[in-house]
């Protein structure tokens, strides 16, 4: 059975249409990459996955029952800024589900079982690389190392979903790479069913399986609201050439000109 | 030649320039008071720095002649007293209506037109209803502090708790939490240091308080005993009282801020 299915899901505010008509399943282990023009829905599908936006008519399933409207732990979070909470170190950042999961009353851990869940929480930021940075705030660390933190941090409650929203908008194109890499890595290994939404077209392309292209395929300049965006392009990744890459990019152009 | 603007002192400069007005008012209080004591030695407007000495020395190194107890130090014992009981309990109050108001919609919904409404008393209106309720001892006189300084940090720190980002409350859910360890998790532990401002900034308020009710009615403490004084123009026992209550007054907001700094460095790193 598809973790997530889609059966013609619309979300609208008001007379506003953010999203129609969208059919679509997921199967565990994809890892499906949304781009499109700012304003076309992307996000709004993201919270709605989430639980903190529910849609307006149609269904949302998860596992075959409508989603829950509200965040849990089956769908693990990386935003593009505010992940991680600063006033824990990285350390106790990532020992943080454990410690709420195992300790309902106090979510805090101390003596014996606090080491065992410190060994754990270790081994989490070794595999992303902050074994240096194990003792230090959120804010001694770079961008970069934040948003490994903030997928360290989601990745020790193993949600069954992980949803990024723009996580490496704000980084350098070097660091960049590496959180690809990374992410890659994370995603074989713990077989993760991945949602990222981005900005940029060409990351989309080659990161995960699957391609959605969030976009309008009705614009009416003098109403930008009164149709909502679709999925234009659902592309396995790999499959796709340049040809398309420029095809889609023009269309994503045209769209975000129109509604500016 | 640099603008004006662009212009920035040095270190010493910084300190010379912050330390002139200070001298400059000394010099201006002692030319002043140098005039009028010749002018009639037995003025008691602006007395000398020899006649507040005597005075600090009676009343700071001296036993009272009446009651036997250190005059000065009594009074910043009573005073410091009614402030920390009474900036102790509306902290708590104000933590936690703050975070209930600040986290949980309904409680926000239920309490926050009473919170508002409360506020807008002025607490020196109802002094006579305290002195008449709670009677003439120390509970009215703390009351004022709780009744003035409450309802302000209540309304702050629920405002600090909604500006908590909503990525971080969504995070906690996301990582299992329920209500309650959000509140214990996140909310409180990112409440204190705000909680810190927050106090620092309604001490002023809470002195204000303390010596208006001071005045009206008590029998020691530091508001008390300048407008007993006061009767006999003893300047020379204001003076020096005014400024150790100022003393006094910049040492807890200091000592606040450096606890604040040792206790909270990722709030002061990331602000």
């Amino acid at each position: 059975m598809a973790i997530i299915e889609m059966n013609n899901l619309w979300k609208e505010y008001g007379d506003q249409v953010v999203l129609e008509r969208l059919n679509a399943e997921v199967q565990e282990g994809e890892f499906v990459t949304l781009v499109g023009a700012s304003g076309c829905g992307k996000t709004t599908f993201l919270k709605m996955l989430l639980g903190t936006e529910s849609p307006t008519r149609g269904e949302l399933l998860l596992d075959g029952a409508p989603i829950p409207d509200q965040p849990d732990e089956t769908r693990g979070i990386v935003f593009q800024r505010y992940s991680v909470l600063p006033h824990l170190s990285a350390l106790e950042n990532v020992m943080l589900a454990d410690e709420l999961h195992r300790h309902k009353l106090i979510g805090r851990a101390f003596g014996g079982k606090r080491k065992a869940l410190k060994d754990a929480a270790m081994a989490m930021l070794e595999s992303v690389g902050l074994t240096q940075a194990a003792g230090k705030f959120p804010h001694e660390l770079s961008g970069g190392m934040q948003q490994r933190l903030a997928i360290a941090q989601a990745l020790m409650k193993r949600p069954r979903i992980l949803l990024l929203d723009e996580p490496f908008g704000a980084l350098d194109p070097g660091i960049r790479r590496d959180m690809h890499h990374l992410v890659l890595d994370l995603w074989r290994e713990q077989g993760l069913t991945i949602f990222m939404v981005t900005h940029d077209l060409a990351e989309g392309f080659y990161l995960g399986t699957r391609l959605w292209v969030f976009d309008k395929t009705r614009l009416d300049p003098q109403a930008p609201g009164a149709y909502g965006a679709r999925i234009t392009y659902d592309l396995p990744v790999g499959d796709c050439d340049k040809g398309t890459l420029t095809a889609i990019q023009e269309q994503a152009d045209a769209t975000a000109r129109t509604m500016a | 030649m640099k603008k004006l603007i662009n212009r920035q002192p040095g270190r010493v400069a910084t300190w010379a320039l912050g330390l002139l007005p200070f001298a400059l008012l000394l010099v201006v209080y002692l030319l002043a008071s140098d005039a009028r004591l010749e002018a009639n030695p037995n003025d008691k407007l602006l007395p000398a720095f020899s006649a507040m000495g005597d005075a600090i020395q009676r009343m700071a190194f001296e036993p009272s002649k009446r009651s036997g107890e250190y005059l000065l130090w009594a009074d910043t014992l009573a005073s410091l007293t009614r402030l920390a009981i009474g900036v102790g309990i509306s902290a708590l109050m104000g933590l936690v209506f703050g975070i209930v108001t600040g986290t949980l919609p309904y409680a926000r919904a239920g309490l926050s037109p009473l919170i508002t409404g409360l506020s807008l008393v002025p607490p020196m209106a109802i002094l006579p209803i305290l002195f008449i309720l709670f009677g003439l001892g120390e509970l009215a006189k703390v009351m004022l502090i709780i009744i003035g300084i409450t309802p302000f940090l209540i309304r702050d720190l629920q405002q600090r708790a909604r500006e908590i980002p909503a990525e971080q409350v969504i995070k906690m859910q996301t990582l299992g939490a329920n209500t309650w360890q959000i509140i214990l998790r996140l909310v409180w532990p990112q409440i204190m240091p705000r909680l810190i401002s927050a106090v620092r900034l309604s001490l002023g308020s809470a002195w204000l308080f303390l010596i208006a009710a001071e005045a009206i009615a008590a029998t020691e403490g530091l508001g008390y005993r300048i407008f007993l004084v006061r009767r006999y123009l003893s300047m020379d026992v204001i003076l020096p009282y005014v400024l150790w209550i100022t003393l006094l007054a910049f040492a807890i907001d200091f000592l606040l801020a450096r606890y604040s700094r040792w206790r909270y460095p990722w709030f002061h790193g990331s602000h």
